[in-house]
């Protein structure tokens, strides 16, 4: 009867593609652009790939947006495990509502809120604001989406395996690394990897949160682009696009090829 | 390693599918030398005792009030219909749940604050619990791992469980690649290598098809004999429970309904539940007449009497029930001329042939409806008797037995 997608199928795929990709898509190409003015076409060329490599301020704040990005997320990570694992595994302790649902409010928490409050915290705390403070900053953003990526993984986690380590004489917290924690490692995986990409490239937490001597990339372009669209900025764009794409392929493919692996299990028992 | 020469024993088929003579032909008990029954010797000290021990989950009572107590080298089993509590009692032993009252022993130690990796018990889990991220000798080698035990020394016992559940060669699968009955024989294997005191079961062959399963019986009890273990295992196949166990405890509802050997279990139930739950049964509602001199006198309620060689702890008038087993029937196209047997006469209202026995349901002329079941000892060519025809059941005063409650 059907013979493939309808046309209007096929057109709103089109447009919504369009309206997502068509901006990143000219970027990308402009990046590639031989002319100085960013609106004019002047031919392919990579120059501006070269002037960027010696752009020594722009490639310093990509340098210290990755080591936050990695920090955090790794910090964010064994943070949000073990929330989840405490949601997950804890039953039914006091306050266990309430700190399932903190858990959650700063995925819907306006940047600038959370970013504002941070501003404070540090201010009255009194500390140098700098690497530091953006790396807890990102930390305390991203390790609910690693606790929600982990939880959901925990939850359907065939308890009996836990409890069989255990009859066999392995501790509680030896069977949570030698059992549980191989078996959840691609959700684990895929958490750090999604708080590395969110970390790279928050622009709103981190300005509120840095200090002199710590720009990070997503800061310094913003800033550069107040002044006028230079064209290596495109350039650098383009790398962070390559660089976030290519993290949160990998975390797909990680959490799908955990599920296929344990759907094959699920279908072979 | 306690090896001793495994004692033959003969294999009973489908007991509880009505053979004749089930319990005779039984050989020595499993695991206990011919004969033994610590059980029955006073003073003699249980490995496992359960004293009183009740389980609540919220509302629902698990396990209620069980006492049990459970002697080294004995293979247990507990047999019951599904969510009676079975898993939990095995639960609370391994240490995965804590009595909500009473107290669990081992060796006379109360175990009420080992946790569970400390309990010298293991456990075969009812879905395996393989680790899917270690191989066949991983997971073997896992619980030997956690007493610090030497490399090689390890890797000897695995070899020696790999021979023993005849998985050589198979030691660098992954739990996925196995089948099933091979995944059974790696859990087994698992639990069996630390050789503990206990050897837990959670209805270990209900996932394996009917030929691996009696193959697998065998095994069980061969391992039972040449390692010198305990077993508690829990089942809720009864041929299992008769084949295998020294002694079946009987649950039902979260209670022991009764602890026997299997004969026992079978040929004498405590009462009308373990008798109707146990195999196939006639129970048929009467009044005592008269008792003495090793023989009772019943009424049935629909009419009839019927003697029993026993004497039955109840006063004339009282209701009993009178259990009888569909093969201890003899069936009959003539009036029998045996003179002491109890007779009833009736028609065939139902046949059906199983291939090695033949059920026939009877409706007596008094109303009541009798299940028969007869060996086929030679080959039907012609069917002897027909839907329809008029037959006498009978069966000898020491074939039923009394129930009270
Ligand atoms: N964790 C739990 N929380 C609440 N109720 C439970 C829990 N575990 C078991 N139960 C209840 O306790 C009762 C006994 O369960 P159990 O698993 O011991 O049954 P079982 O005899 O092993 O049954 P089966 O033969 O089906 O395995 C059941 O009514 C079950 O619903
Ligand atoms: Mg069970």
């Amino acid at each position: 009867m059907r013979k493939g997608p309808s046309l209007f199928n096929v057109t709103s795929v089109a447009l919504g593609l369009a309206f997502l990709y068509l901006p990143i898509v000219i970027l990308v190409i402009y990046s590639f652009n031989a002319s100085r003015l960013v609106t004019v076409w002047g031919g392919w060329s990579t120059r501006w790939y070269v002037e960027l490599w010696n752009d020594a301020a722009m490639l310093e704040a990509a340098w210290i947006s990755l080591r936050i990005a990695a920090l955090s997320a790794t910090l964010a990570t064994v943070l949000g495990t073990l929330a989840a694992v405490a949601l997950v595994r804890a039953g039914r302790f006091r306050g266990r509502t309430a700190f399932s649902a903190m858990i959650y409010a700063p995925l819907v928490m306006p940047e600038v809120i959370t970013g504002l409050a941070l501003l404070l915290l540090f201010v009255a705390l009194n500390v140098d604001r700098g690497f530091w403070t953006v790396t807890a900053a990102h930390t305390t953003l991203t390790m609910c989406f690693v606790a929600v990526v982990v939880q959901s993984r925990l939850l359907d986690f065939d308890r009996s395996l836990e409890e069989a380590a255990m009859d066999l004489g392995c501790p509680p917290l030896k069977t949570f690394f030698t059992i549980t924690l191989p078996l959840i490692f691609p959700a684990v995986a895929a958490g750090w990897l999604l708080a590395f990409t969110l970390s790279l490239d928050d622009l709103v937490i981190a300005s509120f949160t840095t200090g002199p001597g710590a720009t990070t990339l997503p800061i310094r372009i913003y800033s550069e682009v107040r002044l006028g669209v230079k064209p290596q900025i495109n350039a650098i764009c383009t790398v962070m696009i390559a660089v976030v794409a290519f993290g949160v392929i990998v975390a797909a493919l990680l959490a799908k090829r955990g599920e296929l692996v344990r759907a094959r299990r699920a279908a072979k028992a | 390693m306690n090896v001793e020469p495994p004692v033959r024993r003969v294999y009973v088929a489908g007991m509880a599918d009505g053979n004749p003579e089930p319990a005779a032909s039984r050989g020595a008990a499993p695991g206990l030398k011919p004969g033994r029954a610590p059980w029955a010797v006073p003073g003699a000290r249980p490995l496992v005792q359960f004293e009183a021990v009740v389980k609540r989950f919220g509302g629902v009572t698990a396990v209620d009030r069980v006492s049990l107590d459970i002697y080294e080298r004995e293979f247990f089993a507990l047999l019951g219909p599904s969510g009676c509590g079975k898993t939990t009692l095995l639960r609370m032993l391994a240490g995965f749940e804590i009595p909500t009252e009473g107290r669990i022993l081992l060796d006379g130690q109360d175990l009420a604050r080992v946790p569970p990796h400390k309990r010298p018990v293991n456990m075969m889990f009812q879905n395996y619990a393989l680790f899917p991220h270690l191989t066949v000798e991983g997971n073997i080698a896992f619980g030997l791992r956690q007493d610090g035990m030497a490399k090689s020394a390890i890797a000897a016992r695995v070899k020696e469980m790999l021979a023993l559940v005849k998985l050589e060669g198979y030691g660098w699968r992954k739990p996925h690649q196995l089948s099933g009955g091979q995944r059974q024989r790696v859990a087994l294997a698992r639990a069996l290598a630390k050789r503990p005191r206990v050897l837990l079961l959670d209805e270990p062959l209900s996932a394996l098809d009917r030929k691996l399963r009696e193959e697998t019986r065998f095994e069980l009890i061969d391992l039972q004999d040449n390692l010198g273990l305990t077993f508690v295992m829990v089942t809720h196949d009864q041929d299992e429970a008769m084949t295998l166990a020294d002694r079946i405890g009987v649950m039902n509802a979260g209670s022991l309904a009764q602890v026997a050997p299997p004969a026992a279990v079978y040929e004498q139930p405590n009462s009308r539940w373990v008798a109707d739950f146990v195999g196939d049964i006639n129970l048929i509602e009467g009044i005592v007449a008269s008792v003495g001199l090793g023989e009772t006198v019943i009424g049935a309620r629909a009419g009839g009497r019927l003697r029993v060689a026993q004497n039955v702890e109840a006063k004339p008038g009282a209701t009993v029930w009178l259990a009888l087993r569909p093969e201890k029937i003899q069936i009959d196209t003539q009036p029998p001329a045996a003179f002491d047997a109890n007779c009833l006469a009736g028609q065939v209202a139902d046949i059906g042939y199983l291939g090695d026995v033949s059920h026939y349901k009877v409706k007596l002329d008094n109303g009541l409806a009798l299940k028969v079941s007869i060996a086929n000892r030679v080959r039907l060519v012609e069917r002897p008797i027909g839907w329809g025809d008029r037959v006498w059941l009978s069966f000898a005063p020491e074939a039923c037995v009394v129930l009270t409650q």
